[in-house]
Order: structure tokens, then C-alpha cells, then sequence
């Protein structure tokens, strides 16, 4: 099933769904992700396409709504779902961490900084007050923040949105995790800010050989950082593949619309005007086995025959698509070079 | 902190100014004529005039007015021509007694509905929330001083487990020595328990019917805020954190959720102070709001302007505490100061 041979994070099959008043969502369906020590997996998809739920999901720090239908989370070998309440919370923050968009929001905002990462410490270290104290201030130096024994006090509102996430990051890497999962980090930054954080986030995730999942709508950025990248449409992963052959020759008409739809240099997913339709209500009984066909320009008769994520050729073991009709390595390979 | 203070006590000056004017213009704008009150039926149309010229009532209302400022600045708060003792002494007498009842209500009131509102919001549709609702609507729905007299009714004449609803302390006690005028605390300090209990039994009704007047805002703002505040971003942070559930829901989100609820709370003990008139006069307590009353039937100006110049103090100040704990609870608030 997975390429990797022995993974730190293993999303197995996993089915997520919201029950709501307006229906079931069908948020995750059939969603298999593998994460190696070290490794850097790129997550891009529209809005909506559920890659918050699964990074959610993976950390169990889902809505109290969600429920996990089928399909198994490893972590490290260790069955997550299996896990009690008590044990899962102390792997989170200590083994595993996230970071999440909007930082400024994402913190405390009326508790000190420096006291934000010390609850961090205080949970999941024997640390003494002291220490602890001593600890935080190194947290905030290692993010690269300046000033950290100073900025130990501040508050969330008197910093700047690139330094609320650089502490944002100190919190999540305090206790040395092995896996960072990094939902938009970058979203709401200038430029520049992105691209110093990214570089952060990169130069740390290397010295700790820490995998991270870094969850983003810019595919630009993704090609950038990431050793591979997977796909979300809809609830599905439709592809998955090293970074640059999935940017050169991308097999799923989804993927291909998507980096087609993105203009080199300046990469949003704002321009996604370019793929025809929306995603499919989550919560329609008869969603399709692909839930692409409806916008894809391939769909043909056999796209409503079951699908899953299986290798895109016999030569290419790690580049894995779900689509019944894919574009032909070489047929895009030309398109590309014609861009290029 | 200290400057905050002060400058936020000078802050206040205009109102208090202003609380001032429109005080000495609506007493004397009310119906009735104090010097033909005082004269009684039998009193002349020359003894009205010559109790007109003690009271100053003779001159212009701007003269009445300056010299009614330089009494007030100078501690001379008038008398009150029912008890003929100085309002401001009859003030300082009553006002503890209406502090005692206003704070203990509230203090219960808070208890109840701060842990009630913080549960029903952490679980939502449980019957704790449909509890905290109930409560909530009925609060709303009751009049203080017909939730005083059913309680009154079913403790006192009913049950006979509450003792008679009047005053502040029962015929056989004696009030402790004056320290803070609080009789539960004066009683303590005396080292006096029978008249501590005495003061609690008399004060627990009365207490409870304040409580189930201010217990529905407070219950609603508390499980609002909670609610709202556990949905936020950080609170997210906090649980991907693994931080323990007691941390996140004390001193993440409730220390959060505070902020509103401290608001309220300002807003609730002001309703109290208005409401106390009515449960006074239920509980024959001797507060300044049975005072007030009275003094407005008798068409007595003296201490109607003292009770509402000693309220608009108490507004004051109350503002004053609430800024100061919201300071204290939220950093963003302190720099405003
Ligand atoms: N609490 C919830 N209740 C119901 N549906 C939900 C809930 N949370 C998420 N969903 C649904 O799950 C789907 C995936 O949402 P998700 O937030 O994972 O998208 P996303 O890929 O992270 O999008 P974005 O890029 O905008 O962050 C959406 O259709 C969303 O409506
Ligand atoms: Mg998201």
C-alpha cells in the first residue's frame, strides 16, 4: 500500500464524517498518507478539500462532531486511534506537533509568550521552574526571535503577525517533537515574513530530522520545500508523487488542472477560476466513486467503477494516483516543457 | 496603576457634576410643596412661609442651587425633615446594610452561575445546559419583589423555616460594634457567633432573592462567553499541545472568557443597587433604598439628593473596581489606561 518502508506517520484508509443537521460530510474518504523520519510532505488541495480534517484527525484534535469511521492512524508503530484520551494528549506537544494559520489568533492573547511555552514544558517535562523559565527563553532564541528574554512578556497583540508565529513554532518545537504538522503558516504574511519562516521552519526541520506536513494553497511554495506532495480533491488524495514528478509530469487531470491553474512565481490557488465546477456537496448521498468525474474532461463510463491510490506506472513506485483515465506521462511532460 | 486610577477618578468629575444639576432640578421639579408637607393640614399660610424661608426655598432656584454645591463640598448633605438627622449621616448608617444585602446576593449569585454557565458550556445539550437555561429564562421572568414575597411566604409562613422578614437582625440580638457596618463581619470581629448567625438567618432571603434576579445574566453571559471562547483558535493550540483539559478550560479559556462576565458583573450590581428599593421594603430593611422611598413620598429633597449622589458615587467607584480586574485579567486593557 505505502511506498514507505517504515514510516513515522501512517494515515491508513481513514474515512472522517461530520454529522450535522444538514446531513452526514463525508469529509475524508479512503485517505492513505505515509510521512518518513526527516521527510518534508507537501498537502495542497482547494478550500474545503479536508486537509485540515486530516491533519486534525492525525493529531486527535478533531470537532467533537467528527467521527472516525474507518481506516487506522500509526504513529511511530503505535495505534493512535487506539489510544486513551490521556496517553494521545501526552504524545501531543511532545512527539507530535502543529502549527496552525492565523497565529496571532492562534495564541493566548492574554497570557505572556514565554508562560505559553512554559505550559508547554510544564506538561510534558520534568522541568523545574527555573529551568523551565530558562528553557522557553532558549525556545524563543532557537525560532530566531531577537530579544528573547525580553519578549518572554509579551503578549501575543504586541508582536507582529511573523513573530506570533515564529512563537507559534517555538511552542510546537519546545519539547523536540519528531513530527510537525504546519496547516497555512504562512497565510495572512507578507512575502517576506512567508519566506523567513519557511526558511525557519526548513533549516529546523532538517537539524531535528523532523518530519513535517506542510498543508498550503500555494503550490509554488509546496514545489519549493516539500521532498513530495499529495493531492486532496473532495475528501480524497487523487496523487500522490516525489515533487518533481509531480510537477513534471502530473497524472491526475486534477493535478494537472491545479498546476496548470497556477501562474509560475506568483502561486495562489486564488486563480483556481481555471478548473471548471466546485467541489461536490460532502454531504450528497451519491457521491460519485471519483469526485472529480463531474468537473474532469476525461470522465468516461469506467470513471464509476471503485477507485483507489495505486502506482501511475510500473516504473514509478512512489508516484500513486486514484483516477480511472490519467494522462499519459509523456502527454504532459510536453505540455510542461511548453511552459517551462 | 496608581495614575490609571486617579486619572480615571478624574474622569468622573463631569459626571458626578452632572448627576449634581440634574438631581437638584428634578427634585425640584417633583410635585409637592416640602414647606406645606412640613406645615401639616392644620399649618397656616404663614407658617408655610416662614418654613419656605428655613428652607432656603424662598430664593432663586440658581441660589438655591450654589449654595446647595458649597453644602454638599462642605459635608453638609442637608437633614432629612421626616427623622430630622443628617442625611448624611442617615446615609453612612443605611448604606452598609444595603452593601451587605447587595453583596452577598451577589456573591451567591456568582457562585451558582459562574460553574453553572462554565459546564453548560462545556457540554452542550447535556442537562446542565438545559438546566442553565431554564434558569436563565425563568430569572429573567420573575420580579425581585415577587420572588421575595413567594419566598417569604413558603420559608417564613409555610415552612417557618426562615425567620420573620424584618430587618437585619431578629428582637433578642443587638447590633455588633460598629466596624465596617457589616453586621456578618462586625459580628465576627466582636467574636460573637449569635449574632452572626442571627444576622445570616435574617440575611439569607432576602440575600437569595437578589441572587435569582442577577443569577440569569450573569449564568447566560458566563456560558456565552465560555462558549465562543472554547471555539477560539487558541484553545485549539492549547489542546494540540497536550496540555491538560483542567489547563485549558482554567487558564485558557475561562481566565478568557472572564473578560464579558466581568462586564456583566459591573452592570448586574448596578440592577442590584435599583432593585434593592423593592426587596428592602419586602424584607423591612433598613437600606438606603427604603430610606429613599420614603423620603420621596414625603417629598423630602434632602435625602432623595443624598441617596442619588451617594449611588452615582457608588456607579463610580463600582466602574473604577471593574476597569481596575478587567486590567488585571486582560493586558490589552491596561495600556488603554
Ligand atoms: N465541524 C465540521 N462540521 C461539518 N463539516 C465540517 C466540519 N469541519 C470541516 N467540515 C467539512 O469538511 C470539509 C473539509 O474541510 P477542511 O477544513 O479540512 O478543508 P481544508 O482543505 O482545510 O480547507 P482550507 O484550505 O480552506 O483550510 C469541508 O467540506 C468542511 O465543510
Ligand atoms: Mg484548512
Amino acid at each position: 500500500m505505502n511506498a514507505l518502508s517504515n514510516p513515522l506517520l501512517e494515515v491508513d484508509r481513514l474515512a472522517v464524517e461530520f454529522r450535522t443537521r444538514g446531513g452526514t460530510v463525508r469529509a475524508l474518504e479512503n485517505v492513505s498518507l505515509a510521512l518518513a523520519e526527516g521527510e518534508t510532505v507537501g498537502l495542497v488541495g482547494e478550500s474545503g478539500s479536508g486537509k485540515s480534517v486530516l491533519s486534525f484527525a492525525a493529531m486527535g484534535i478533531q470537532d467533537a462532531a467528527a467521527r472516525i469511521t474507518a481506516g487506522a492512524i500509526r504513529f511511530a508503530g503505535q495505534d493512535l486511534l487506539a489510544k486513551k484520551g490521556a496517553a494521545m494528549k501526552a504524545l501531543r506537544g511532545r512527539e507530535m506537533a502543529m502549527i496552525f494559520q492565523n497565529p496571532r489568533v492562534a495564541l493566548n492573547p492574554i497570557r505572556q509568550v514565554g508562560r505559553q511555552i512554559e505550559d508547554v514544558l510544564a506538561r510534558h517535562t520534568d522541568l523545574l521552574p527555573a529551568a523551565r523559565r530558562a528553557r522557553a527563553i532558549e525556545c524563543l532564541a532557537e525560532v530566531r526571535i531577537p530579544d528573547p528574554e525580553r519578549r518572554y512578556a509579551a503578549y501575543p497583540f504586541e508582536l507582529s503577525g511573523g513573530m506570533c508565529q515564529r512563537v507559534m513554532i517555538a511552542i510546537a518545537l519546545a519539547c523536540k517533537p519528531r513530527l510537525l504538522i504546519a496547516d497555512e503558516p504562512t497565510t495572512g504574511l507578507d512575502v517576506t515574513t512567508q519566506a523567513a519562516i519557511m526558511r525557519l521552519v526548513r533549516e529546523l526541520s532538517a537539524e531535528r530530522r523532523m518530519a513535517t506536513l506542510l498543508i498550503t494553497h500555494d503550490l509554488g511554495m509546496a514545489r519549493e520545500y516539500c521532498d513530495r506532495i499529495a493531492v486532496m480533491h473532495a475528501g480524497h488524495i487523487v496523487e500522490v508523487g516525489p515533487t518533481e514528478a509531480l510537477f513534471a509530469a502530473p497524472r491526475h487531470p486534477y493535478t494537472e488542472r491545479l498546476i496548470a491553474a497556477t501562474p509560475v512565481g506568483a502561486a495562489s490557488l486564488a486563480e483556481l477560476a481555471a478548473i471548471d465546477g466546485n467541489l461536490p456537496d460532502l454531504r450528497r448521498a451519491d457521491l460519485p466513486a471519483c469526485r472529480f468525474a463531474e468537473r474532469c474532461p476525461r470522465r468516461g463510463a469506467e470513471c464509476e467503477r471503485p477507485l483507489a491510490l495505486a502506482p501511475a506506472g510500473a516504473s514509478s513506485a512512489t508516484h500513486l494516483i486514484a483516477c480511472h483515465r490519467p494522462l499519459t506521462a509523456a502527454a504532459t511532460e510536453a505540455r510542461h516543457a511548453a511552459f517551462a | 496603576m496608581i495614575q490609571a486610577i486617579l486619572k480615571r477618578l478624574l474622569g468622573a468629575v463631569p459626571a458626578i457634576i452632572g448627576v449634581v444639576i440634574v438631581t437638584f432640578v428634578l427634585t425640584r421639579a417633583l410635585p409637592g410643596d416640602p414647606a406645606a408637607y412640613f406645615a401639616g393640614p392644620a399649618g397656616s399660610t404663614e407658617a408655610i412661609e416662614e418654613i419656605r424661608v428655613k428652607l432656603g426655598l424662598d430664593r432663586s432656584l440658581p441660589e438655591q442651587f450654589v449654595s446647595y454645591v458649597g453644602d454638599l463640598v462642605r459635608g453638609d448633605w442637608g437633614n432629612s425633615l421626616t427623622t430630622g438627622q443628617p442625611v448624611l449621616a442617615e446615609i453612612a448608617d443605611r448604606l452598609p446594610a444595603s452593601l451587605e444585602l447587595t453583596l452577598v446576593g451577589l456573591l451567591l449569585a456568582v457562585v451558582v452561575a459562574i460553574p453553572l454557565g462554565v459546564l453548560a458550556a462545556t457540554r452542550p445539550g447535556s442537562w446542565i445546559d438545559h438546566l442553565c437555561r431554564g434558569i436563565t429564562t425563568a430569572g429573567v421572568s420573575l420580579p425581585t419583589f415577587f420572588t421575595g414575597l413567594l419566598l417569604a411566604y413558603v420559608f417564613y409562613f409555610l415552612l417557618g423555616w426562615a425567620p420573620s422578614p424584618l430587618g437585619r437582625l431578629d428582637p433578642y440580638a443587638t447590633a455588633p460594634d460598629f466596624v465596617t457596618g457589616f453586621y456578618l463581619i462586625d459580628s465576627l470581629i466582636a467574636g460573637d457567633l449569635e449574632t452572626f448567625a442571627s444576622a445570616a438567618k435574617q440575611l439569607i432571603l432576602p440575600a437569595i432573592t437578589l441572587a435569582l434576579f442577577v443569577l440569569a445574566p450573569l449564568a447566560r453571559m458566563t456560558r456565552a462567553s465560555m462558549l465562543g471562547v472554547l471555539s477560539a483558535d487558541f484553545i485549539r493550540t492549547a489542546r494540540a499541545s497536550g496540555l491538560r483539559p483542567t489547563t485549558v478550560l482554567f487558564t485558557y479559556a475561562f481566565r478568557n472568557a472572564l473578560l464579558p462576565v466581568l462586564t456583566t458583573l459591573g452592570m448586574v450590581f448596578s440592577f442590584l443597587l435599583g432593585s434593592n428599593v423593592l426587596v428592602e421594603k419586602v424584607f423591612a430593611w433598613p437600606g438606603i433604598g427604603s430610606f429613599a422611598i420614603e423620603a420621596l413620598v414625603a417629598s423630602d429633597y434632602a435625602p432623595v439628593q443624598g441617596f442619588v449622589l451617594a449611588m452615582a458615587l457608588l456607579y463610580v467607584l463600582l466602574n473604577l473596581l471593574i476597569d481596575v480586574a478587567y486590567g488585571l485579567v486582560d493586558p490589552r486593557a491596561r495600556l488603554e489606561a
